[in-house]
């Protein structure tokens, strides 16, 4: 049974609201890119994947990776509200001996599938995942979240061109196409047009959708599933700092963290 | 005294090819086996497992950083994957993942590289691998390995298969000398005594083991009397042979087909400073690369015979406390 869009809407404005008093209280962190990925990792959560809070490490479920390591506090917030971790937890971000570490670190956290943050590493793990999978007759999938900024990375290319070879169909790549990186417009730093068809010349079945409505990201998820022979890359075109209008399409907040001021001004936004 | 152990050493096969028979023994006993090749299958004996076990055989291309990446993620599903390709890429071009992937979560992965060192001859030093046993030494948690011959390399890729954890083993392209006959237990992190004696100590690994030998045999001639000890494990050092030799013999001598800059050598050092202070000398490559040439051709050229250990002993005497 789908979820009411309004639920997952509201979940998602609880989420934005985490990934704001998180990382403010922090003094530092990457917003930008975990607000413009709120929507995909909700549906994910929240909807779409086999998985089970009490039973983390059931050898049947989705398995999810946070390749763009960065975002981790949309990762702790979704995780923290499905019954992984503490919800009390969250704002220890990035604070000494908390299992909320600066990037994921399953060490810490060993609910997480992986550790990650340096970039482009993170599809080669869950290409390895789902290649065991298959091999065990397991029928769970993996979703791998990579940055638009981090497919810029040579590996990435290596793994894509791995898991079409090895037609690894229980792998999804989810690409979150904001626009922008660390330093500025993607475009400004190191093109990556045409995205899609890039993958698609890779030999993955490659969609396009707007990221941050809910039925579309269902959609393309089906659309994945159904996908036999060769792994699926959805491309969300999404909004960098989505939720914030001074947030919004602003490198600035690819990796600042509000000021208190700014704080209070996001969570009045997202009230 | 007891009589000197004598070492005839025969010709035997490659660390290479034993690693590779060695493969398909353990593919047999355990179905988690799984092994990942970067298009070098032929050279690195993995063809041997792919030939019997297809479906558990992964061919990368030519891509180590998602082959050392998928394997950590074939590790965290449950598998025991081998990656495998020459030293030099697997783990000069998978440091990186080696770091995030594998030692940081402790990904349970075993990488075995080839054609290590400068033995490999006519190709080169873009092929050779003179920096990798550093790398790997410096990741946290990392067993890093270095066999002599076909025994003890079976034994060890056996070992490290048992062993739950991240492991490097480094092995070679010549034929090696056989040096064991089956009769050892080889054991991750502990050093093998091959011959016995008191004035010096010899502590080697890989195809410098037999030089080693070689050069205790000669310098038996002379009266000297010659500890040597396999160091098969460079990380983690067997401390306390390492201490033993020093506090016995006063004066120890290292020999490895690698950069003396952070290889077992100044590691062993490490440990006799902290434990039994004593005059040392150190054989490896020194600070370059090497050429083209026939391996016993590079290896004479670059120090790494045993008439080189004969005369590093002399020197390692000459400044021994007595």
């Amino acid at each position: 049974m789908p979820k009411p869009v309004a639920e997952l809407q509201a979940l998602a404005k609880v989420i934005r609201r985490d990934i704001i008093e998180m990382i403010g209280t922090a003094g530092s962190g990457h917003p930008g890119g975990s607000l413009s990925a709120v929507e995909i990792l909700v549906e994910l959560y929240f909807e779409f994947m086999r998985i089970d809070p009490k039973n983390p490490k059931w050898p049947d479920r989705d398995r999810f990776i946070l390749s763009k390591g960065h975002a981790c506090p949309v990762l702790y917030s979704v995780m923290a509200e499905a019954g992984f971790c503490p919800k009390d937890e969250l704002n220890t971000l990035r604070k000494l001996g908390s299992i909320y570490q600066g990037h994921p670190d399953i060490r810490f956290l060993p609910s997480l599938e992986a550790s990650t943050g340096s970039l482009g590493e993170g599809l080669s793990l869950g290409l390895g995942m789902g290649l065991a999978d298959r091999l065990d007759g397991r029928r769970c999938r993996t979703y791998v979240l990579l940055g638009d900024g981090e497919i810029q990375e040579g590996q990435v290319w290596e793994s894509a061109m791995s898991g079409a070879f090895h037609k690894v169909d229980n792998v999804v790549a989810i690409v979150d196409y904001n626009g922008i990186q660390l330093d500025g417009f993607i475009h400004d730093i190191m093109e990556v047009k045409p995205l899609a068809d890039k993958w698609r010349a890779f030999g993955w079945h490659t969609l396009e959708i707007d990221g941050h409505d809910f039925a579309s990201i269902r959609k393309a998820l089906d659309e994945a599933q159904a996908t036999k022979g060769q792994p699926t890359c959805i491309v969300a075109h999404t909004v960098k700092g989505k939720g914030v209008s001074f947030m919004e399409n602003n490198p600035k907040f690819h990796g600042t963290a509000p000021t208190p001021a700014e704080m209070e001004l996001a969570l009045k936004e997202l009230q | 005294m007891p009589a000197r152990t004598k070492y005839e050493l025969k010709p035997g096969p490659a660390t290479r090819e034993a690693f590779g028979r060695a493969l398909v023994e353990i593919g047999r006993e355990n179905p988690a086996v799984v092994v990942c090749d970067a298009d070098l299958s032929k050279s690195t004996m993995t063809a041997y497992f792919a030939k019997e076990f297809p479906d558990r055989f992964f061919s990368y291309g030519i891509a180590e950083a998602n082959m050392v990446a998928q394997a950590a993620g074939m590790a965290y599903a449950g598998k025991v994957p081998f990656a495998s390709s020459f030293s030099a890429f697997a783990v000069n071009k998978g440091f990186e993942q080696l770091r995030v992937c594998v030692a940081y979560p402790r990904a349970n992965v075993k990488v075995v590289g080839t054609h290590s060192g400068i033995s490999i001859g006519e190709d080169g030093p873009s092929q050779m691998s003179v920096e990798e046993t550093s790398l790997a030494c410096s990741l946290p948690g990392f067993v890093v390995m270095a066999p002599a011959d076909e025994v003890s390399t079976k034994a060890l890729v056996r070992a490290a298969a048992a062993y739950r954890g991240p492991v490097f083993i480094r092995t070679g392209r010549p034929k090696a000398p056989l040096i064991y006959n089956g009769g050892r237990r080889f054991e991750i992190g502990k050093a093998i005594e091959l011959v016995e004696g008191t004035d010096v100590t010899i502590i080697a690994n890989g195809l410098m083991v037999a030089e080693a030998i070689r050069a205790s045999d000669a310098l038996d001639q002379e009266g000297v009397s010659v500890r040597v000890l396999d160091m098969h494990t460079v990380k983690p050092l067997d401390r306390e042979a390492i201490r033993r030799a020093a506090a016995e013999t006063g004066a120890i001598v290292t020999a490895e087909e690698h950069m003396v800059d952070g290889g077992m050598g100044v590691r062993v050092a490490q440990v006799v400073a902290e434990t039994q202070p004593c005059a040392m000398e150190f054989i490896g490559i020194r600070d370059t690369y090497a050429e083209s040439g026939k391996p016993e051709e590079l290896l004479d050229k670059y120090g790494l015979v045993a008439r080189n250990v004969v005369a590093a002993v002399r020197r390692v005497l000459g400044r021994k406390r007595h």
